[in-house]
């Protein structure tokens, strides 16, 4: 998956001589907490985040009136200069990774030296909300198989079997023997009973759902 | 006036998947066949349930999904054609008429509505109705038809009523939740086993409805192998205060009957006490807030030769003011049925003490429950501040 299938194509933006009112208000009135600041030509000049207002204001918990000129500052002042920058074509595992290592929130897309898009961290969760297939209704099924070739395939002509429409399929590490791995399927089904019955037939380690009955492991 | 009317047609046991499907309207028979073998349902209660028409269906449901429906139970559709539509699938598979006996089982709510609106009864109780998942185009989770979704527009257009659902199956009621998001008029609420795993995954406490509709939609998931003590805290404080918030002038309960323990499907660790205490206090706040207008549709309950008979037996006794039963079953009913069921039958009313093994983690299940509920009232609580 790429960036721009995902990014915002119409973003919020501010130009360096607005002042910080003028961002504060428009964060407030769009519930946003990043604004990539451009100039005439649409070129990424800096980006202006929640958090860096803040951090300018004067704390509310001070004594004295607080001094409020900083609201008529330009943002041009206070932004970060020379963000990082993404392109439509970047794939959406680098951009998370790009966000977990530089510990930042938005990153603006460009393209032709111009301003296309934004990619912010809501959308990347939203993203991995719709790669686990939560959003249409069905069952989550959690396997530990060996971390070996063809499992999947085993696991995956069960369901075939039982003409289960697979939502979505996960594979994680698990955390208790590098030797396996944890399946994390999710299946349109209210149903799954017959089909993990013959999980647990065919020697699969089913680990949710659980049957009535049976203790959780 | 009827204290309440129960609304059935023997047209309703039409809605058959097949003879191994969890869903099974059995349930049915065996509920009126208990509740005559204690002299507790008379000929004089039984209205017979309407059809629902075409028009009333479009309340909840797309023309063409309805056309779709109607073709595929009369054979004319391939498997391909019904798919985009949730039908002919493991779930929700076709069955000869499948139109016409949806259309009773929402008729049937449809009835139940117009019996309490009109004053013929205070109360009415339409059990073969409550599937909660149906949606606008689409079947899904062993519904094609929303009954609740249609009853609450009728309710609606020709009543003009703000409306309460109130949903207690162990599964999300998400067909409904959905279909009055963002409708300031109508509130619903859900308490559900978690969709963390259990189908249809939705009913989280932050689905809190949308633009207009926000704060008038509530979810109550509890964690899995919840038992009585902690389901009724949690139910009890989210009805009452949702209740005393909304203010509405009819209440319409789903009453799925699958948080048991011993329900297949399901892994909420209930027992027949929360069947005896949850129409307890609805009964009671409808006539506290609503001048008694209580509706009351069936649901899930896939156990239904131990679980669902006696819960929803309870169900009627309590609408009707009929003293809760204890001790044993009766015996002409046991033995009538008995060499059909494939499970020994549970011979009292209430279930032996203890049901089932003690929970590992029973205090922190618990813990967890409560600081949800904390949270999914966070909204009604700080307003009244």
């Amino acid at each position: 998956m790429i960036v721009e299938e995902i990014m915002n194509t119409e973003p919020y933006t501010l130009a360096p001589h607005n002042t910080v009112r003028e961002a504060l208000k428009l964060m407030r009135d769009k519930k946003v907490r990043h604004v990539p600041v451009v100039n005439e030509e649409l070129h990424v000049v800096g980006v202006i985040t929640e958090r860096d207002i803040k951090e300018a204001l004067p704390s509310s918990l001070q004594d004295e009136p607080p001094n409020t000129a900083i609201l008529q500052e330009q943002i041009a002042n206070i932004m970060i200069k020379n963000p990082l920058l993404g392109h439509p074509l970047d794939f959406v595992e680098e951009v998370a990774l790009t966000f977990y290592e530089s510990k930042i929130g938005c990153l603006p897309i460009v393209s032709g030296g111009q301003l296309v898009g934004i990619v912010t961290t809501t959308d990347l969760l939203y993203t991995y909300i719709e790669l686990t297939g939560a959003t249409e209704p069905g069952s989550k099924i959690e396997i530990r198989v060996t971390d070996t070739p063809g499992v999947l395939f085993e696991v995956t002509k069960i369901f075939h079997e039982h003409h289960m429409n697979v939502q979505s399929v996960l594979v994680y590490p698990d955390a208790e023997n590098a030797q396996n791995k944890i399946l994390s399927i999710r299946v349109k089904t209210l149903n799954p009973l017959a089909m993990i019955e013959d999980l647990r037939q065919q020697g699969f380690d089913v680990l949710w759902p659980n049957l009535p009955g049976v203790s959780s492991s | 006036m009827k204290k309440a009317a129960f609304i059935y047609s023997p047209e309703q046991l039409g809605y058959k998947f097949s003879d191994t499907h969890p869903f099974n309207h059995k349930r049915l028979t065996l509920t009126m066949d208990l509740l005559k073998n204690i002299n507790a349902l008379h000929d004089i209660d039984i209205v017979p349930a309407r059809v629902a028409t075409d028009e009333e269906l479009l309340l909840a449901h797309d023309a063409k999904y309805i056309e779709v429906v109607k073709k595929a139970g009369h054979g004319e559709l391939s498997a391909a054609q019904c798919e985009s539509y949730g039908i002919g699938t493991e779930d929700t598979p076709v069955f000869d008429n499948m139109h016409e006996a949806s259309a009773q089982l929402v008729g049937g709510t449809l009835t139940a509505v117009d019996y309490v609106m009109e004053g013929k009864a205070e109360h009415a109780l339409n059990l073969g109705g409550g599937l909660h998942h149906g949606f606008r185009g689409r079947a899904s989770g062993f519904c094609i038809y929303n009954d609740s979704t249609v009853a609450i527009r009728y309710l609606q257009e020709k009543y003009n009523a703000r409306v309460l659902y109130i949903d207690t199956d162990a599964h999300h009621g998400d067909g409904v939740q959905w279909s009055f998001y963002e409708d300031p008029d109508v509130c619903t609420l859900s308490i559900h086993e978690t969709g963390r795993y259990l189908f249809p995954g939705t009913g989280n406490i932050t689905e809190r409805g949308n633009g207009q509709g926000y704060g008038t939609s509530f979810n109550f998931p509890l964690d899995a192998f919840t038992e009585d003590e902690s389901f009724l805290a949690i139910y009890e404080a989210a009805v009452r205060e949702v209740f005393e918030f909304f203010k509405p002038d009819v209440v319409l309960t789903q009453n799925g009957a699958d948080a048991h323990y011993f329900d297949p499907l399901t892994h909420l660790y209930g027992t027949m006490n929360i069947y005896r205490e949850i129409p307890k206090l609805v009964h009671q706040l409808a006539h506290e807030y609503c001048d008694g207008k209580w509706i009351a549709v069936g649901g899930g309950g896939y156990d239904i030769w131990r679980v669902v008979p006696r819960a929803w037996s309870m169900l009627w006794l309590e609408m009707t003011d009929q003293p809760m039963p204890s001790g044993a079953l009766p015996k002409a009913w046991l033995e009538r049925w008995q060499p059909e069921a494939p499970v020994p039958f549970i011979p009292t009313w209430e279930d032996p003490t203890p049901l089932y093994e003690p929970i590992p983690r029973k205090a922190e299940i618990e813990e967890k429950n409560a600081q949800m509920l904390i949270k999914a009232l966070h909204i009604i609580r700080n307003e009244k501040r």
